[in-house]
């Protein structure tokens, strides 16, 4: 019994309501202090985390509401240590850059919902207790909502409204799930929804069916994954590009999360059902996004659509359900990855359009490489690492989830294979155009400031030395994919 | 001499059980008289002290007859936990109602005594009504809950919707007592009985009984009227709209409150043998309730409006409470109507803010700004708005989920998937409101007045005094800002801390003996 997770999970909270009643030039620097400190206890996490002994550590379970069965329980173990710093770390650069950049118009109030937004998402991560991972999931969407209604391009109101409704949908239909695995799995005793419960109490197969719907759902919209995409065009358009850095990164590694954390253990034999459909949506996904970010001229969607390919590749991971579980592991790998990459991506574009009159289209851009040098090749690493050059961990988390799928799917491993060649043409496509190519007319290229250097610099070191020692995440990720993905393809024999 | 006093027994009265009862009675006679004293500074000030102080008393015999679990008046009354705990309901509603009322132009022009009389009285029938087990009672309580809210509608005399407010209501609402009436009527004509538990063990044998079925079909008509459950709703949108909006707050949580404790009583306890027949058919209400109820908000412009069909939606997911007939739908219903009440006072007070501040009534552009001018009163109106949809880290969100596993629990899993339908709905209009107070800025909000009948003349080309006169803008008023903050922090403390409420809903679902 630990309090070191709750700090974690609550500092920046704390600082956000801190940030909201100080003065406005200070409330910025408030914030970056309350994501560098999850971001210091992330760190020393990964460190201390003991890789031999393995499962859950740091364990925090309390009793909260007993009258519904629900526990404060939080845990950090492989599938989740990773990602915790992945969020740290996304979070103190977007933070970091909000300090460096020109001030914001109503600081203090970005501060709150940006705190609360990093809160929401660490206590997703952390939770052990699936009314608290539901509680924290679907008070992700909240400060989100504010961030993009308030901040955003100038359809922000409706693409928020959008983005809620859609997302929200599959999250209140996973509640109702939540309450129904519960109250069903303690046959008549008072409901219990701590996960270390449910995992032991399995429903039967015909109720797994129906409830995996209700999650599968929610995390595919959350993801979002072919065909619950509807509102990422809008919310992608017009989310500030820092917030979006942080959404994209990992926001969408939550719902992939959800998959190895709640579906595959609670509903095992539903997912060894579901495995095929599951496989076909993350194809379509892989496909689908893969084209449309070939066929977008604006940088965000560009991304955006490529964000649904890289997560398709994740759910392909997933649903693997290999032996060996390589498919679950290069899943995880992958969603620390795509959130490492992504991320920086969303900074440039905005460096990109400064130096493109404003514009993030890559058709007003091109020659930008040629007066900024660094930039482009700051860029370049971060382009490569997206179309997974072997090197990258991209690569590796690319190559397992292959293997995985080979190993159980071989036709459907083939056709998503077409996905990797994919993502190196739409990838070099809009660093092509955008860098190199005849100079744009209303182009004037100068090279990376040091003010932006600053937050760029670190996150591109973070992937090259992710790409040279990915064997310690691996390694923490392996025994916890394996033990979730062997009861999933367990329940079939 | 010894033989006739021996011959006449006093009936024993249990006067501890009937305090709170007794206590608001004799609130409501003093405010009235006090109410004719001519000074201007007593009849303004000491009126509503006098009346936040019976409320008081109320609420602290309340706690103090807690656990109790009495039957009183030859058991027409049950001062149990279910009773008290709604009783603490109408309490925290009419000091919210009070507040709201303080400085309004409805007061003074009704007379002071008179309106806060009446709002003691309504409660004093609220209390009545919940705690009543004998159909005689449940009447009586419904007339006196009913009476004075018509006449409190069209308090504010000079406004043509008022009136039409007051008038509209009286007329369903009697509608709704007359059904009511013939309803109780046939039950007792086939149960012989118009105790609870007298027609609860003759109802066992009258499971397909023509009479009383038809009798429970206009029960559950005239309680619906009441509890606007659609397709009884239709009066709530213009009369919550045109009454004063404090009657509206108190109306919204308080006559909600009492009309789902009535179902809870009346169908848990007198009429539970035939749950098998009333279960499905309340089940399909409430469905419709919810959708009706949340397809109509999306429209609306006004506020008060839009409140209105949102607590159509949410008298929806407390029936499903009520529907499962269960010791734990009971516990779920209380909580929600605890939950509900906090979070729509909050709302209420920042729209009667605003409505003394802008001038532009109850129409959404009166919020346009907020978020950025008033953030003391953003902050509440966006936490009541979020709450109210379910979002979690506010009470709503374990309102919701106590809900879902009752309904779970009895076998009405599609009832819980529809609630959660109809939040995902009512999004669409909460998110509303919270762009209006955020996302949009006070200059796109017009000059004057949008909705018809705001600040017109009740008669045109009528008499001087038929006009109202122009009241200057006002400022921040401590009092509402204070209802609001109040209530907002509340539903997030109960977000994060619900066992308080928690335990007031466990004593309240005991005190039901007839379920599981």
């Amino acid at each position: 019994m630990t309090i070191h997770l709750s700090i974690l999970i609550f500092w920046p909270l704390l600082l956000a309501v801190l940030a909201g009643f100080s003065p406005r030039g200070v409330a910025p620097f408030i914030a970056l202090l309350g994501s560098l400190i999850p971001l210091v206890y992330a760190a020393l996490l990964i460190i201390d985390y003991d890789t031999a002994k393995g499962g859950l550590q740091y364990v925090t379970d309390d009793k909260w509401i007993p009258d519904l069965g629900i526990r404060y329980s939080l845990g950090v173990d492989g599938l989740n240590l990773w990602l915790v710093g992945l969020t740290a770390l996304l979070f103190t650069a977007s933070s970091l850059w909000n300090v460096l950049q020109p001030p914001l118009a109503r600081a203090k109030l970005f501060s709150v919902h940006f705190g609360i937004a990093e809160s929401a998402v660490l206590g997703a991560f952390l939770a052990q207790d699936l009314a608290l991972f539901v509680l924290f999931f679907d008070l992700m969407l909240v400060p989100f909502y504010f961030l993009l209604g308030q901040w955003g391009g100038p359809e922000r109101v409706q693409a928020a409204v959008k983005m809620v409704i859609y997302t929200l949908v599959g999250s209140l239909l996973m509640l109702a799930g939540a309450v129904a695995v519960a109250v069903l799995s303690s046959r008549g005793g008072t409901p219990d929804f701590s996960l270390a419960f449910l995992r032991e109490n399995l429903l039967s197969d015909n109720t797994q069916k129906l409830l995996f719907v209700a999650f599968a759902l929610a995390f595919l919209i959350k993801m979002p994954a072919f065909p619950f995409h509807g509102w990422m065009p809008d919310a992608y358009r017009n989310m500030p590009l820092p917030v979006l850095a942080v959404f994209s990164g990992v926001v969408s590694k939550v719902a992939a999360y959800g998959f190895l954390r709640i579906v595959l253990p609670l509903f095992p034999a539903a997912a060894h059902d579901w495995q095929v459909i599951m496989l076909i949506l993350a194809i379509c996904s892989i496909l689908y996004g893969s084209i449309l970010a070939f066929t977008q001229t604006n940088l965000r969607l560009i991304l955006g659509f490529s964000s649904v390919a890289q997560l398709g590749f994740i759910v392909l991971g997933i649903f693997a359900l290999d032996p060996s579980a390589r498919g679950a592991q290069g899943a995880l790998l992958q969603a620390v990855n795509h959130g490492l990459v992504v991320a920086p991506l969303f900074l440039i574009i905005v460096l990109l359009a400064a130096r493109a009159g404003g514009s993030e289209d890559i058709r007003d851009m091109g020659g930008i490489a040629f007066r900024a040098p660094v930039l482009a090749a700051l860029f370049m690493i971060v382009t490569l690492a997206t179309l997974a050059m072997p090197g990258s961990a991209n690569f590796v988390g690319e190559f397992l989830i292959l293997i995985g799928v080979f190993n159980s799917k071989l036709a459907l491993a083939l056709i998503a294979s077409v996905g990797v060649v994919l993502a190196s043409v739409y990838a070099l496509r809009m660093y092509i155009r955008s860098m190199h190519n005849r100079v744009g007319p209303a182009v004037t290229s100068f090279d990376l400031s040091l003010r932006d250097a600053v937050v760029i610099v670190p996150l591109v070191l973070a992937i090259v030395a992710f790409a040279l020692f990915p064997q310690r995440a691996i390694n923490a990720g392996a025994p916890a994919a394996q033990s979730v993905s062997h009861s999933a393809s367990g329940a079939a024999r | 001499m010894i033989a006739t006093t021996t011959a006449v027994k006093a009936p024993v009265i249990d006067w501890s059980a009937m305090s709170p009862i007794v206590a608001l009675a004799g609130g409501a006679c003093l405010v009235l008289m006090v109410g004719l004293l001519r000074s201007r500074f007593v009849r303004s000030q000491v009126t509503p002290f006098l009346t936040l102080v019976t409320l008081g008393v109320t609420a602290g015999l309340a706690v103090w007859q807690w656990g109790e679990n009495v039957q009183i008046v030859e058991r027409a009354l049950a001062i149990d936990d279910l009773t008290l705990s709604l009783t603490m309901l109408f309490v925290a509603a009419g000091v919210g109602a009070v507040l709201m009322s303080w400085r309004s132009t409805a007061v003074v022009e009704a007379g002071e005594g008179e309106y806060y009389a009446l709002l003691l009285t309504s409660i004093l029938g609220m209390v009545v009504l919940v705690a009543a087990q004998n159909l005689v009672a449940v009447f009586v309580g419904f007339e006196l809950l009913s009476i004075p809210l018509y006449v409190m509608c069209a308090t504010h005399m000079r406004r043509e919707h008022s009136l039409e407010s007051g008038l509209k209501y009286l007329i369903i609402g009697s509608v709704g007592s007359a059904t009511l009436l013939y309803g109780l009527a046939l039950v007792y004509g086939a149960t012989g009985s118009t105790d609870y538990a007298g027609i609860a063990a003759a109802a066992g044998d009258l499971t397909d009984d023509v009479l009383l079925l038809t009798g429970v079909a206009l029960v559950v008509a005239g309680l619906a009227f009441k509890a606007s459950v659609a397709p009884f709703h239709q009066w709530t949108p213009d009369v919550y709209e045109g009454a004063p909006t404090a009657v509206t707050a108190f109306m919204a949580v308080a006559t909600k409150g009492a009309a789902l404790g009535v179902f809870l009583r009346l169908f848990d306890v007198g009429l539970i043998s035939l749950s098998t027949t009333w279960g499905p058919a309340l089940a399909v209400l409430a469905t419709v309730t919810i959708f009706v109820g949340n397809v109509g908000a999306i429209g609306q412009s006004s506020v008060k409006r839009l409140l209105a069909y949102s607590s159509v939606a949410q008298a929806g997911y407390m029936l499903a409470g009520v529907v499962v007939s269960t010791s734990w739908g009971v516990r779920a219903t209380v909580f929600y109507l605890l939950v509900y009440a906090v979070m729509n006072l909050a709302a209420f007070a920042v729209i009667l803010a605003r409505e003394r501040e802008t001038g532009l009534g109850d129409h959404i552009s009166a919020l346009y700004g907020l978020g950025a001018e008033r953030p003391l009163l953003a902050w509440p109106m966006t936490i009541a708005m979020l709450a109210l949809a379910g979002i979690p880290a506010t009470a709503g969100f374990f309102g919701k989920v106590y809900l879902i596993q009752a309904a779970v629990d009895n076998d009405y899993g599609w009832l819980g998937v529809m609630i959660v339908v109809g939040s995902a709905i009512s999004l669409a209009y909460y998110l509303r409101v919270i762009a209006a107070v955020w996302m949009r800025s006070s200059s796109e909000a017009p000059a004057r007045p949008l909705l018809p009948g705001t600040g017109r003349p009740a008669i045109a080309g009528g008499s001087e005094e038929a006009v109202e006169p122009v009241r200057p803008r006002v400022g921040v008023q401590v009092e509402l800002a204070v209802v609001a903050i109040v209530c907002a922090l509340a539903t997030i403390f109960f977000g994060i801390y619900p066992d308080p409420l928690l335990n007031v809903a466990h004593d309240a679902g005991a005190a039901l003996r007839s379920l599981v």
